[in-house]
């Protein structure tokens, strides 16, 4: 089955031309199952390669490969790039999750979508992400990899616009499809820096094979410090792009526009977290460059707390949700950025599973709230929606970080690993961004499921719970949301348990450790730390629920917060301005410039041109003038002349013999008067 | 596989030409007639085109890279020879130019109403203008070919053109010909100089191009070179002699667009592949920042203006400015990924930017304005129209695997120049690549997205069958390139390395070859095979 992995991406394309050629004309029902069908076999194919896998014989360095990739595709000088796709336990983990929660979310889908008219073309797109993400996770070389990298940014430009002729966001003016753009733009801008880097490498190493690429920066010698310092910085860049970091995660918010599904699927559990598996697979790179996972760190931690800020003062249920979902790829970051590789990417998988539910929940309260997505007009739907209130429930303790729940052991291994890393301002940063997103998250809990309905009658009276398409997945979803972490058991506790840190001994062989042994080494010598540490996180994240809990309780405490807060909470309430400071430092210089250049086309460019034309019929009137004034002036001078003789002439030639004989005896007269007088 | 034998270029130039000829003969009211005999000479063109492909491995080269060969006296007085032939470059654009010539006729079978048999008379001729310059291995009747072309584009502009058709048939016209005139100097010097150092005269460009391993000529060389720049600089066109191109294209009809854009401008940077390079390469490696730098402008002017851009047309047309500075920065990087990306990219733009103005002409056709701003929620009503332009937009913008012919002309491009010792070129070059997305990605939303808001796009039709058939082709072929270009590689590798080689043997063997030219002797390129390098000279 592992020589057959180069499918599993094929299967959902194929019901890309299927939907995409006959789903107009087929029943929505059988567009539904054929897009599901196409995902659950990938599925499948992808269990099977992963449990062969784990049964194949591990290569010298203790890593279990396969790689497939005969078909030449870019036969360049400097380096030739096959169709190439690889299998290691680091894709495995993202091919399950894709997949796996890939089903589940088409499955809901099915539920949520059904009363658009686009219905076919929805299904057509989600199958091509599929077919797209899976390219990316199971590329065995990096222009593969940005054949799905590129292809998961167009499916995310597509399904954000998949609203194409709706308005999006009043308070900017943004419509549906301008957050498609802008989303693709900026990671065009991040996979511009991506590119760059990717040239770098072919040009110095020849080859762009991931497994060939850790072996030569492993063997590049201290020459070459440098040149993977500046590669791995500008990969991040490209990872900062597609997995919405500081500065270019301006559209991941915005992405919000498109149907709660994909915000789900893309914007949530796959897609924006293909820059942390990026920089994970590249992480014999980064062990070699110490200075870029100092920036990553850096940047990671940052936007971590950032985001987590902006969470607290949104009211759409989505926008909480996505800058959530910033704030959390920032831990996965800052997690590779202190060299806890298998930490981050265990809370990529815990992530995927939480945050999926939470957007798959906030999309059936949508539902139920036909439409409506302001949180302040929402409010004690847990006893109309008792499947999603619970289910939303369990994800939100989840990414809170209480003990025994998904999120707990990933986030509790990202914060062990920034302070056994040594670097306590990161975990510092991280630490307080746990409170803050308890804060936001039981926030949003309250003012959407507690207290009472703040909609009006009318609208009260058509809350009502999704359909079991949509609430089952949601049950799957929150029972992975529970026991999905307990493969990542930290080593202090229990020691003997059999599935103890699984997770662990399964990825590291994939990881090029900076710090040699990772996390698994350090913990014998301090549990007590780790258990001291462990114990002060949730206690961070229990304030911060206890505080998010009082100030909601009460119906006029926010504002009055708020009011007190003044600039400060206008300051977060408005996105620090960001989006406003990159139009004007930015977009509107870049279409100031473009109108020069414009102009400068027409008037000077195109002047010139023009001006020699000008010049070229100025020059032939004058020639003309030229030509008719003095050369054809002479020429006519003569004729004038000639007729002038003529005229005066023809007065003589009167026809008349009398004036001839008159004339003739005047000579003659004359003739004799001259020789009489001369003589 | 190849039924005619060493006649096979002469036949594929001519067949457009007789059909122009039966044409003629046709009387002018029946125009239906016309246009399906037009549309199944150009039919018949592409097939008799297709033995290139098919025969291209069997077909033994004359000794010089060139296949097909077929040669002939014709001038012996001044030493013009008929000779045409081949190489992998070539032959890729001879396939470029018979399909497109035939979507161009085929996409005009409603949008030209009047003076149907002239018009369709004009594009068979300019078919076989193009394709004689493109298999030309005669210097004289390439500039013939050359100049040839010029007639038939000019009437179609002239005739068949907008409101201010006028205007741009002329500027066209004349601004070419200046560079034409020109490079006609160029022709003669070097035909003059290669008499008194060889003592032939002769315009057989195989012979001409030994010229490069010439020393001792370097000032004429650059006259030469700067003669022949502006030539091909104006056709491409480069920054700053590409403001006839926006004119042209937007009062051209659809099918002199789609011409002009996917052929006509290949012409210019196929001169630099055949002419400049292997020619003159002390000069060529002279110019070269300067070259370079025209080539960034214009990536990045011909993006920024197309930004701003009010008409379809117009936005399309500055696109190609900045696409094509893509192609020439390849080529001008004068390594071997270079070059072949810059000529794969001559064929990707072909394609894409032909099918974006195909898609302009549609629409242009139901609503008569090419006013962005007369647009928006197009994908409501054309559906399968907003799909093909979605996919061919993505080929425009570099997209990879979807259907990713741009992005691997677009990437081995940016390998070839970021081989050069400074980086930057290749950086600035591939800020073109977030600048297309932006401009192409805004006028598809401007135009496909959004409310169905004007009154007259409510009604407008989806593609009918033929319409449809005019796109698809180039879908497929783009898909092609994208996903598996292995065949174009290998076509291009053999021309592309004995390029390499040429230009750089100046360089790399000075004294050897100004011994050589001492004595007089006549560089053939057999003896330059000896020191071009081995790999890739077989083609797979």
């Amino acid at each position: 089955m592992l020589d057959f992995i180069w499918l599993i991406p094929l299967i959902p394309l194929a019901g890309v031309l299927i939907n995409g050629f006959f789903g107009r004309r087929m029943p929505l029902k059988v567009v539904g199952v054929i897009a599901c069908a196409t995902v659950l076999a990938a599925f499948l194919l992808s269990v099977g390669a992963v449990v062969q896998l784990a049964g194949s014989e591990p290569n010298a360095d203790g890593l279990r490969i396969h790689e497939v990739g005969e078909l030449d595709w870019i036969p360049l000088d400097a380096v030739s790039v096959p169709w190439e796709f690889s299998l290691d336990p680091l894709g495995s983990v993202l091919l399950l999750v894709v997949t796996g929660v890939g089903f589940l979310i088409h499955v809901y889908s099915i539920g949520y979508m059904a009363h658009e008219k686009d219905y076919a073309r929805f299904f057509t797109y989600l199958n091509l992400f599929m077919g797209m993400m899976l390219t990316l996770v199971l590329a065995g070389n990096m222009m593969v990899m940005f054949v799905g990298w590129e292809g998961v940014g167009l499916c995310s430009y597509l399904l954000i616009g998949f609203y194409y002729d709706k308005p999006f966001d009043t308070r900017t003016g943004l419509t549906c499809a301008d957050a498609g753009r802008k989303a693709f733009i900026t990671n065009r801008i991040g996979d511009f820096a991506f590119l760059i880097g990717v040239l770098y490498l072919a040009i110095n190493f020849g080859t762009l094979t991931f497994s060939e690429i850790s072996e030569k920066v492993t063997h590049a010698g201290p020459g070459s410090h440098a040149l993977l310092v500046g590669v791995g910085i500008l990969l991040f860049l490209g990872a900062c792009g597609k997995s919405a970091q500081i500065p270019l995660y301006v559209w991941l918010p915005d992405a919000m526009a498109g149907p709660t599904p994909v915000s789900a699927l893309i914007h949530a559990a796959t897609m924006v977290t293909a820059g942390v598996y990026m920089v994970a697979r590249m992480s014999a790179l980064y062990a070699q460059a110490p200075e870029a996972m100092a920036v990553i760190a850096a940047v990671g931690a940052l936007t971590a707390i950032f985001a987590a800020i902006m969470g607290t003062a949104a009211t759409d249920i989505k926008k909480v949700l996505a800058y959530s979902t910033v704030s959390q790829l920032g831990y996965m970051f800052a997690a590779l950025g202190v060299g806890a590789y298998v930490a981050g990417i265990f809370h990529l998988m815990t992530h995927a599973f939480f945050k999926a539910l939470l957007f798959l929940g906030a999309g059936s309260v949508i539902h139920g709230m036909n439409g409506e997505q302001d949180i302040t007009k929402m409010g004690g739907l847990r006893k109309k929606m008792p499947r999603t209130y619970w289910t939303f429930l369990v994800a939100t303790l989840a990414i809170a970080g209480i003990p025994g729940l998904a999120g707990f052991f990933s986030k509790d291994e990202i914060l062990w690993g920034a302070w056994s890393s040594g670097n306590k301002m990161v975990w510092l940063t991280l630490a307080a961004a746990a409170g803050v997103t308890a804060f936001y998250m039981f926030r949003l809990v309250y003012l959407t499921f507690w207290g009472r309905f703040r909609g009006g009658d009318e609208a009260e009276s058509h809350v009502h719970e999704s359909n079991n398409l949509m609430t089952v997945p949601l049950m799957i979803l929150a029972g992975l949301a529970i026991v999905g972490g307990w493969v990542g058991f930290p080593n202090s506790f229990l020691k003997d348990a059999p599935f103890i840190h699984s997770f662990h001994h399964w990825l590291a062989p994939a990881i090029a450790d900076s710090h040699g042994g990772g996390h698994g080494a350090e913990a014998s010598h301090s549990a007590g730390v780790e258990f001291g540490l462990m114990a002060l996180a949730v206690g961070i994240a229990l304030c911060g629920i206890f505080l998010a809990l009082q100030i909601y309780k009460s119906s006029s405490l926010p504002q009055k917060i708020a009011d007190t807060l003044g600039p400060v909470y206008k300051l977060v309430r408005n996105l620090f301005w960001v989006d406003e400071l990159y139009n004007l430092v930015v977009l509107r210089p870049f279409y100031a410039v473009c109108r020069g250049f414009r102009w400068v086309d027409i008037h000077v460019v195109d002047g010139l041109v023009n001006g020699t034309r000008n010049a070229t019929l100025g020059l032939s009137y004058i020639s003309n003038l030229h030509d008719r004034v003095v050369v054809d002036g002479l020429v006519n001078l003569t004729g004038w002349t000639t007729t002038l003789f003529h005229r005066m002439l023809g007065r003589v030639q009167t026809g008349m013999i009398q004036t001839y004989l008159s004339v003739m005896l005047l000579g003659v007269f004359i003739l004799i008067a001259y020789y009489t007088l001369a003589g | 596989m190849n039924p005619f034998g060493d006649q096979l270029l002469n036949v594929i130039t001519f067949v457009p030409l007789a059909g122009a000829l039966v044409l003629l003969l046709l009387p002018k009211e029946k125009n239906e007639l016309v246009a399906r005999l037009a549309t199944a000479f150009a039919g018949l063109g592409v097939l008799v085109s297709l033995p290139l492909w098919f025969a291209w491995q069997s077909a033994p080269t004359d000794g010089h890279g060139f296949r097909f060969v077929f040669e002939t006296g014709w001038i012996p007085s001044i030493g013009a020879r008929y000779i045409v032939g081949v190489d992998g470059i070539s032959m890729l654009l001879v396939l470029l130019t018979t399909i497109m010539g035939f979507i161009a006729i085929l996409s005009s079978w409603t949008a030209i109403q009047t003076r149907v048999k002239g018009f369709y008379v004009f594009m068979l001729i300019l078919q076989t203008g193009m394709l004689g310059v493109f298999v030309s291995l005669d210097l004289f009747l390439f500039y013939i070919f050359w100049e040839v072309m010029l007639v038939p584009m000019y009437f179609i502009i002239g005739i068949w053109g907008g409101k201010r058709k006028l205007y741009a048939a002329i500027k066209f016209f004349l601004y070419t010909l200046f560079g034409s005139v020109l490079m006609l100097l160029g022709i003669i010097a070097l035909y003059f100089y290669h008499q008194k150092v060889a003592g032939i005269f002769t315009f057989d460009i195989r012979y001409l191009q030994a010229m490069g391993t010439w020393a001792g000529w370097f000032d004429l060389q650059c006259w030469i070179w700067l003669a022949f720049f502006l030539g091909f600089a104006i056709k491409v066109p480069m920054f700053p002699f590409h403001t006839w191109l926006p004119d042209a294209h937007v009062e051209a009809p659809t099918a002199g667009s789609v011409i002009l854009a996917a052929v006509l401008l290949k012409m210019g940077t196929y001169g630099f592949v055949r002419f400049s390079l292997p020619m003159m390469p002390e000069a060529t490696k002279h110019y070269l920042p300067w070259a370079l730098t025209l080539c960034v402008i214009g990536i990045i002017y011909g993006a920024m203006v197309a930004m701003v851009q009010k008409d379809w047309k117009k936005l399309v047309a500055y696109s190609s400015v900045s696409h094509l500075g893509f192609c020439m920065i390849g080529i001008f990087a004068l390594t071997a990924d270079g070059i072949t990306g810059g000529v794969l990219q001559m064929l990707n733009h072909g394609l894409a930017t032909g099918a974006l103005f195909l898609i302009v002409g549609l629409v242009y056709e139901r609503r008569h304005t090419r006013e962005i701003s007369e647009y928006g929620g197009l994908w409501k009503v054309m559906p399968l129209f907003a799909v093909l332009f979605m996919i061919m937009m993505l080929s425009s913008i570099g997209m990879p695997g979807i259907p990713g012919n741009g992005f691997i002309g677009e990437f081995t491009i940016l390998m070839g120049v970021f081989a050069l010792p400074q980086k930057f070129w290749a950086v600035l070059a591939a800020t073109g690549i977030v600048l297309g997305a932006a401009y192409m990605l805004w006028l598809y939303q401007r135009t496909m997205f959004g409310e169905l808001s004007n009154e007259k796009n409510k009604s407008l039709k989806d593609l009918n069958f033929r319409e449809t058939a005019t796109l698809v082709p180039l879908v497929l072929l783009s898909f092609w390139i994208g996903l598996y270009p292995k065949p174009f590689f290998n076509i291009l590798a053999e021309p592309v390395h004995k390029l390499v080689a040429q230009v750089e043997q100046t360089w790399q063997y000075p004294e050897e070859v100004s011994v050589l030219t001492e004595d007089n002797v006549l560089v053939r390129l057999e003896d330059l095979k000896e020191t071009a390098p081995e790999e890739g000279n077989e083609v797979h």
